[in-house]
């Protein structure tokens, strides 16, 4: 921050308007590395107890290089929690309620983004005024009603809670709306084309990113629930709810935990070098449309 | 589910490509009808599933919360006697709701207070012309990707008290070891670190999104006034992030005070959730435990609604609090720069804009008048 301080008004001074344009110094570069370490180590020491035996957690100060007991750990995890089933079911679950949100949310958020209609300012304020409507809360009634309809135990049960959210429906809108141009639904309706069909050669191409966004962020959602999965399929569990028994087992052994840790964490550390870039954005223009 | 199906199969006929105008006036006339029927009514079909699925499973739920929390209701005997506000009057008696309260709230300053100067600091770096500028942002949210699960039970380890990371780093520095898990405010502590390890990255990005937002020009007509960094930082960057603070901060307010695997996953040892003492016990876990350990649901439901009471309150004191700060500096803003034209039009010949002619303040409040630059970014500069 200094660095740059005591810069600035000599730079003025000198080359005017190219002022901004400058690289910043060392100070900013290690600051920066400094919030990598500190984000990257814990991963990477959580791997390096994963793949050793329990001495290594012992040891007074931390080991810097992994072991070679990975993969035994790692056979050690499947073996103590049904590993497959959970990691089929999780993938069932985020994936039916992606293209379910997708799905409802582009459809709404056109509705509300370009098409006139009776009531939509109103409906379209309820919707941002559920936004902070902290849903988790009705998990009581909502857990009663999974037991009296005999769900609890599918994947029905963790479906069902999440197929919309009002986030989903505003994020849409705020992207359609700008990204539309009346007039090009305009002309498609003086074309002939119904009002499903305007929807579905011009909204749709139009939200094709928006909509892969949206995916991401509500699979990654899904994916990480816990508290709800916990309550309903405990026996059939997801891979959140199977990782949290490895350390409910009677005796604990700590290596064998962090494999799992790391294991569960690959699909998406998969996932981040290939979307990282579309997570990014995908976080960035949230804030500016939100 | 019908009402979803209905729109793609109602204005079928609509679709197929008809020759243009068809003398055939009876079928014409039907037509026209159809399509002003698809015109005014599949707006309708469009936001219907998202309105009727989101009452069933969202708004219904919670309004039921408030039936149940009238009822001395029991998993195991189903619906019970009503007894009005019974449950409400039981559990703000109850030491455990309190105590409950106090860790959420503890947990979430410690989270919430650190994550967002940090998260403000770590967007204004991003903010700096880097190399590897994608590299640099994609580190920041790695750990965005682990899920809480595994965060806790990572942390759990990090933080373990005979062995953990930390304890093992602080016995060779020759200090002495923290009982993470035992004692009240070091849990927090700890709890509070993994919401922020997880976080803080996340939240920067949001951040550095609504300042590249502001247009350079104003950086760059500041710098040129002779503003540094850190002046133009508080200046210009701060006020003009604002609405996006004012997001970050309710976000924030809405997960922290849910928070639940976290506590949930500390410490397995303990069967109580929440640590033996109920140490770092949230009123989420709080609620948990009540209704799905000893099957309260009355009083696990009178909580959920309290909590619910609360999390809604907070949100609209954020909101009322940042627009009296947004109005309250505009009215400054206004005055102050009245006083300035006024004085300008008391020195005869000194043209606005040029700083040279500028008297110079002597107020020290007014030397950080942000007026010239800041004053059209105090209406939203989001879309």
């Amino acid at each position: 921050m200094t660095a740059t301080t005591i810069g600035a008004p000599r730079r003025s001074r000198r080359g005017r308007g190219m002022g901004l344009e400058r690289r910043p110094g060392l100070l900013a570069y290690l600051l920066i590395l400094a919030i990598f370490l500190g984000g990257a180590y814990p991963l990477w020491w959580s791997f390096i107890i994963g793949s050793s035996d329990k001495s290594a957690l012992s040891s007074t100060w931390p080991p810097l290089l992994p072991g070679g007991q990975f993969w035994t750990n790692v056979a050690e995890v499947i073996d103590t929690v049904p590993f497959w089933l959970a990691l089929g079911n999780s993938i069932i679950v985020s994936t039916v309620i992606s293209v379910s949100v997708i799905t409802f949310s582009t459809l709404a958020g056109y509705a509300f983004a370009k098409l006139r209609f009776r009531g939509r300012e109103g409906l379209l304020v309820f919707v941002i005024a559920t936004l902070a409507v902290p849903t988790q809360l009705g998990i009581i009634p909502l857990f009663m009603l999974m037991k009296q309809f005999g769900w609890t135990g599918t994947l029905g049960a963790v479906i069902v809670p999440t197929l919309v959210t009002a986030f989903g429906v505003f994020f849409m809108r705020q992207y359609l709306v700008d990204v539309i141009p009346d007039e090009l639904i305009e002309a498609a309706r003086v074309d002939g084309a119904s009002m499903i069909s305007t929807f579905w050669h011009v909204g749709v191409p139009a939200a094709r990113p928006a909509m892969a966004i949206l995916g991401l962020f509500t699979f990654m959602t899904a994916w990480t629930d816990y508290l709800w999965p916990l309550l309903v399929v405990p026996q059939n569990p997801t891979l959140q709810v199977a990782l949290s028994q490895l350390q409910s087992a009677k005796y604990v052994d700590y290596s064998v935990v962090l494999a799992g840790a790391v294991l569960a964490t690959l699909p998406l550390l998969i996932l981040f070098v290939i979307a990282g870039k579309q997570l990014i954005s995908g976080i960035m223009q949230g804030a500016v449309k939100g | 589910m019908t009402s979803t199906l209905t729109p793609s199969a109602e204005p079928r006929p609509a679709a197929s490509p008809t020759p243009p105008a068809q003398p055939d006036t009876g079928r014409s006339e039907f037509r026209r009808k159809l399509s002003r029927f698809d015109v005014k009514y599949s707006p309708y079909f469009y936001v219907a599933p998202f309105f009727i699925l989101f009452g069933l499973v969202g708004l219904f739920p919670l309004v039921y919360t408030f039936v149940v929390s009238l009822n001395d209701w029991n998993l195991l005997t189903g619906p019970g006697d009503w007894v009005g506000f019974e449950n409400f009057a039981t559990e703000l008696a109850s030491p455990l709701f309190w105590n409950s309260l106090f860790n959420t709230f503890s947990i979430f300053l410690l989270s919430a207070v650190p994550q967002l100067v940090a998260a403000v600091v770590i967007a204004a770096v991003l903010d700096q012309n880097l190399r590897a500028k994608t590299f640099w942002r994609l580190s920041v949210i790695l750990p965005y990707i682990v899920t809480p699960v595994a965060v806790t039970l990572i942390f759990s380890n990090v933080f373990g008290e005979q062995y953990g990371l930390v304890n093992n780093i602080l016995t060779t520095l020759g200090l002495d070891p923290v009982m993470w898990k035992t004692e009240t405010f070091p849990s927090h502590v700890a709890i509070a670190t993994m919401v922020n390890w997880r976080w803080t990255g996340y939240n920067a990005l949001i951040l550095l999104a609504a300042m590249q937002a502001v247009p350079r020009d104003v950086h760059e007509s500041a710098a040129l006034d002779g503003a540094g960094a850190v002046r133009r930082f508080f200046a210009i960057t701060i006020p003009s992030i604002r609405p996006t603070l004012v997001f970050v901060i309710i976000t924030a307010t809405i997960g922290g005070l849910q928070i639940f695997t976290e506590p949930k996953l500390f410490n397995a040892a303990s069967s109580v959730p929440g640590g033996p003492q109920r140490q770092y016990q949230t009123t989420v876990l709080y609620l948990w435990d009540l209704a799905f350990n000893r099957q309260e649901f009355g009083r696990a439901s009178a909580v959920a609604w309290m909590l619910f009471v609360i999390i809604v309150a907070f949100g609209l004191l954020n909101f009322w609090f940042s627009r009296r700060i947004a109005s309250s500096e505009a009215r400054v803003s206004k005055r102050r720069t009245r006083r300035r034209l006024e004085g300008y039009r008391a020195v005869p010949g000194a043209v606005p804009g040029s700083g040279a002619a500028l008297p110079e303040p002597t107020d020290p409040a007014d030397r950080l008048d942000p007026d010239p630059t800041a004053a059209p970014y105090d209406e939203e500069p989001r879309a």
